[in-house]
Parts: C-alpha cells; sequence; structure tokens
C-alpha cells in the first residue's frame, strides 16, 4: 500500500493510518503463530556456499496443522530448524507471536523455543534417563519445582498413553512408544508450537497412523498449532490442513490441503501426490484421470456408480485410498474408455457429482 | 627368604602402587574432564564452537601424549619439587604421572562425549537448554558408561606407569621388581611382583566395567 491510500483511510474513517496498521498487525499476530518473511539460508562450506532455503515466504495460521513436504534434500529440515533457530537464517525474518527471532537475545530465544516443542524422527530421547525423567528434562532445564515437574510429566505420560510405563527406559521401548514419549516431552513445557521433523518416518505403517492420530488430537483438544516436515504424503493427506511444497530450497506451492489434491500446480506437487509408485504406471494408452477421496464421499461406490450409470468400462491402474478417522481418503488413477464420447460422459458424470479429479499424462 | 620381612616388603609396595595409582587417578580425572568437555565443546561442530582454543589445547594435549613417561618424569622433576617437595618416594611420583594422564584422559573423555548422538543435544537445545545445562544434564550422564569404561582403561595405565616410579625410587610394585629382578637377577621376586600386578590391573578393570554396565540404562 501507498502513503497515498493511508491518507485517504485516515480522511474517511477518522482513525489514524498508524492505529489502523497497528491493529491490521495485532490481527495477523492473532491469525499467524509463526511468519517467515523472505528466509534464506546459505551453509557456508569449504567447497564453496550451499543455498539450503531460498526466499521462503509462509504464514502459519494459529490452530492449524501445517505441512511441509518435499523430497529428501529439498531443505525441508533446515526450514523447521529455522523456525526456532537451531538454524539461523542467513537472510529474511523468522517471526513467532508478532515478534522476530532475529530481534531477540539468546535469552529470548531460549525462551521461545520452550514455546515451541520439537520430535524427530530418530526420537532422541535421553538413554540414561526414565521416562518420568525424559519428560521432566524441559521443565528441570526450564527450573520448574520438581514436584510439579512430575505431576505435569505423569499427565502427560498419560495422555500418550505410557503412565505405567513412566519408571521405564527408553530402551525397553518400540519405536512407537519412544516417540509418544518425545511427544510428551516436546509438550512438557506447554508450548503453542509442536515442530514435527519427520517424526513418523521411522515408524510402520500402523504405529504411524497411531502417532498421527495423537497429533491431530493433541492439535484440537490443546489448540497447539502443529507443523508437519514429510517426506510422504500420505502424512499431508492424513491430518494436515495446509500444504508447503518445497523444492530445490524454495516453496514449489502452497495452500489447503484439498486444493493441492484436486489441482496441483506444479510438477512436483504431482509427483508427490501419486507417489513413486505410479511411476510403474507406464501401460494404457487412452486419457487416464485421477480422482481424489476427499472423505464426503466414503460410503458412495462411486467406481461402480460411475461405471453403471456411464455405461462404460474404465481401467484402474492404480489405487491408494485410506481410511482417517472414519473417512475414506486417497486417489485412484483410472484409464479413460478409448471412444471420445465414452470417456466424456465418465468426466462429465465426475463433474456433476463434484467429485474431485483431474486429468494426468 | 620369604619370610615375613618380604611379605611385610610386598604388602607396603602393593599398597604404595594402589595410593599412587589413587591419588593420580582422581587428580587426572578434576582435569582431564574439563579439558575432554572443552575440546567436545569448541570442535567446530560442537555447542560452542571455538577453533583457536580448541587448536591450542589439542596441540598442548598432544605434545604431553607423545613424550614418553620415564623422560616426562625427569623432565617435570622441577616442577615435582616445588609441587611436593621431593623427588623421591610415592609422592613424588604423583606429579608427572599427573602430567601424563591428565591429557591422556582428556583424549579419553573427549572420545566418549562424542558418542552421544548429536540429535540428542539438538533436542535439548530445541527445548530451550544452555551450553551449561547440555553439559551438565545431556553429555556428562548420557556418557557416563562410556566415560566409566574409558576410567578402566585409563587407571590401568596409570598403574602401569606408576610402576616404572621405581626409576626414580618412587617405591611400589615396580621398584620390586626392577630392584631386585633386574638389578640383583632375583627372578622369583620380579615374578611376584608381576603377578601382583596383574592381579590389581584385573581387579580395577572387572570392577570399572561391572559398574559401567550396571548404570547403563540401555542394555535393560
Amino acid at each position: 500500500m501507498d502513503t497515498q491510500s493511508g491518507e485517504l483511510a485516515f480522511g474517511h474513517d477518522a482513525v489514524p493510518a498508524s492505529e489502523q496498521s497497528e491493529r491490521a498487525k495485532a490481527a495477523e499476530v492473532d491469525d499467524f503463530i509463526i511468519r517467515l518473511v523472505n528466509m534464506g539460508k546459505v551453509f557456508t562450506t569449504s567447497s564453496g556456499d550451499v543455498v539450503a532455503l531460498d526466499d521462503i515466504c509462509l504464514d502459519i495460521r494459529r490452530g492449524s496443522i501445517q505441512g511441509i513436504i518435499g523430497l529428501s534434500g529439498a531443505g525441508k529440515s533446515t526450514l523447521v530448524r529455522c523456525i526456532n533457530y537451531l538454524e539461523v537464517p542467513t537472510s529474511g525474518r523468522v517471526i513467532f507471536e508478532g515478534k522476530s527471532l532475529g530481534d531477540m537475545s539468546p535469552v529470548e530465544v531460549r525462551e521461545a523455543r520452550r514455546k515451541m516443542g520439537m520430535i524427530f524422527q530418530q526420537f532422541n530421547l535421553l538413554d540414561q534417563r526414565s521416562l518420568l525423567r525424559n519428560v521432566t528434562f524441559p521443565l528441570e532445564i526450564a527450573k520448574t519445582g520438581r514436584r510439579e515437574a512430575k505431576k505435569r510429566a505423569m499427565d502427560l505420560l498419560r495422555l500418550v498413553g505410557l503412565e505405567d510405563r513412566a519408571r521405564n527406559y527408553p530402551a525397553q521401548l518400540s519405536g512407537g512408544q519412544k516417540q509418544r514419549v518425545a511427544i510428551a516431552r516436546a509438550l512438557a513445557t506447554s508450548p503453542k508450537v509442536l515442530l514435527c521433523d519427520e517424526a513418523t518416518s521411522a515408524l510402520d505403517p500402523k504405529t504411524t497412523r497411531q502417532i498421527l492420530d495423537l497429533l491431530k488430537k493433541i492439535n484440537r483438544e490443546m489448540g497447539v498449532t502443529v507443523i508437519v516436515i514429510t517426506h510422504q504424503m500420505s502424512v499431508i493427506e492424513a491430518i494436515c490442513d495446509e500444504v508447503a511444497v518445497i523444492d530445490h530450497s524454495h516453496i514449489a506451492e502452497k495452500g489447503p490441503v484439498s486444493e493441492l489434491f484436486s489441482n496441483p500446480k506444479t510438477e512436483i506437487a504431482r509427483r508427490l501426490i501419486l507417489g513413486d509408485e505410479n511411476e510403474e504406471v507406464h501401460f494404457g494408452n487412452n486419457r487416464k484421470v485421477r480422482i481424489v477421496f476427499d472423505g464426503r464421499n466414503a460410503h458412495e461406490p462411486i467406481i461402480s456408480d460411475m461405471v453403471m450409470s456411464c455405461k462404460t468400462a474404465v481401467n484402474i491402474l492404480f489405487a491408494n485410498t485410506r481410511e482417517v478417522e472414519g473417512q475414506a481418503v486417497g486417489q485412484m488413477l483410472v484409464e479413460l474408455p478409448e471412444k471420445e464420447e465414452e470417456a466424456e460422459r465418465i468426466t462429465h458424470y465426475l463433474r456433476q457429482r463434484g467429485i474431485l479429479f483431474e486429468e494426468v499424462k | 627368604m620369604m619370610g615375613s620381612q618380604m611379605v611385610g616388603m610386598y604388602l607396603k609396595e602393593t599398597w604404595a602402587t594402589i595410593y599412587m595409582t589413587l591419588i593420580s587417578s582422581a587428580i587426572s580425572y578434576l582435569i582431564g574432564i574439563p579439558l575432554g568437555v572443552i575440546l567436545v565443546v569448541t570442535d567446530k561442530d560442537g555447542i560452542h564452537p571455538l577453533a583457536p582454543v580448541h587448536a591450542v589445547l589439542g596441540f598442548l594435549i598432544n605434545i604431553f601424549r607423545s613424550i614418553p613417561f620415564l623422560i616426562l618424569l625427569v623432565m617435570v622433576l622441577p616442577v615435582t619439587k616445588f609441587l611436593v617437595g621431593t623427588t623421591l618416594g610415592p609422592k613424588a611420583i604423583i606429579p608427572p604421572l599427573i602430567f601424563a594422564s591428565a591429557p591422556y584422559i582428556g583424549r579419553m573423555v573427549e572420545s566418549s562425549l562424542k558418542e552421544v548422538p548429536a540429535g540428542v543435544i539438538e533436542a535439548a537445545k530445541s527445548m530451550g537448554a544452555t551450553n551449561w545445562q547440555i553439559i551438565w544434564k545431556v553429555l556428562l550422564p548420557e556418557a557416563k558408561p562410556s566415560l566409566l569404561i574409558g576410567a578402566a582403561i585409563c587407571i590401568t595405565t596409570i598403574l602401569s606407569y606408576s610402576a616404572m616410579a621405581g626409576f626414580v625410587g618412587g617405591g611400589g610394585l615396580g621398584a620390586i621388581a626392577l630392584n631386585y629382578g633386574y638389578y640383583r637377577y632375583q627372578t622369583d621376586i620380579m615374578l611376584i611382583a608381576v603377578v601382583v600386578l596383574v592381579l590389581i590391573v584385573q581387579a580395577i578393570q572387572e570392577f570399572w566395567m561391572r559398574l559401567a554396565s550396571f548404570v547403563d540404562k540401555r542394555a535393560k
């Protein structure tokens, strides 16, 4: 906005421009808990500079589950470490609750970190401490009283379903249990944000789902903003509201998850949505469509309905569907009939029924 | 020959060996642990990288470690005289033992602390831990089993160094072996001294390894 429009607003509403911008700023602070503004990170190595992140702009809505997806090496791990300043960005700003981390003193940065819990792919529990003392660890760091810390830790272990294991040590747990303890630990200081760095990548599919359900529960019930870093689109599908796709140090695209699924704008997003399995699908010479199940049509036999009402057959090339919180979520790659009019009938049917789909090459 | 006089001598010198080893080990660890911590903390991927400190300290440690103990023993005689007031007897062997073993322990501690996964340190940072808290609450406690295994090696090394005390009239089992076996060709007396040394080393090794596995919570 230029100064002229600012003056105009002043004349109209008789509210000083400065106060207006203050209000706007306050609203922003309220809406977005974290804002990344033109953030960049360059690593200086002996073999020259390596750009890990370039011009990252991302506003993370308070109370949302924000996904950040990319292939390995895209820069997503660096990005999440810039949010809590484990890595200091070399350009741009990280704004947490309206304050730039770059302007904070080391003490203030540590305080900000306590408001942002973090969990990791390798769990990173303290092997020589019992589960209880793992969960009280961040409270010890924050110099919380012993009894209060213990009470809080037991509450959190109860939340993650491991209260009866409080005296056990990490080595006695499975991967999924370790991640639960890590989540309890990350929540100990009552953070407003939970950063999850590939938190389910070392877990099997069933355990992954349990952990994702737990993260969703924490988000819904405790109002914690969750930031999920992953290379698996299934994780994004399962719990995220918004997603940003990182490719070669840039944000390739961002927006609501449903929008990305129904209408990916970039090649990388399409690749991530279809997954590597799709590379196997070379057969089929006709037009292909990717049908998206977004949960609304969980109990309807869409494909059979479509086949029956269009009176033509389709060839299912690839399907990937799962149930998330009682909803069918997933996608299917379907080869359309050879005859153009039959193919049109199908796409018309899908459009009419409001089923998300897009044509793929 | 093997009268009560001899038994008395063995007891006295065994005690001298244990005394020298324990006192030197304790003081060397008091110096060696901070050395190891500083080496790890100031390393380029440490929690507070400080290249000059790391380089200078590493260089000094390497110098002390490359001097053969017997030569070091002689070199530091003036320092020994200044510190303990004498250059003879078990007391006089303690300063050179410390000079030799503190840098050695520093390296052992460094390698133990480096075994703590970087991710665990990162997790502590993400909770807002200060570097002091990371050292006291993460690095040292998490490396405890490895530090104890290192201690078994260091203490037995100090014990074997202490056997050289005989050369400067320091006493101990090494002195018996040297005086009777080398100077007087009384092989039997030397062998008994060696056997006692072996038993002490075995005992120390066994005790510390058991302690290390007892405190290690990863194996249970």
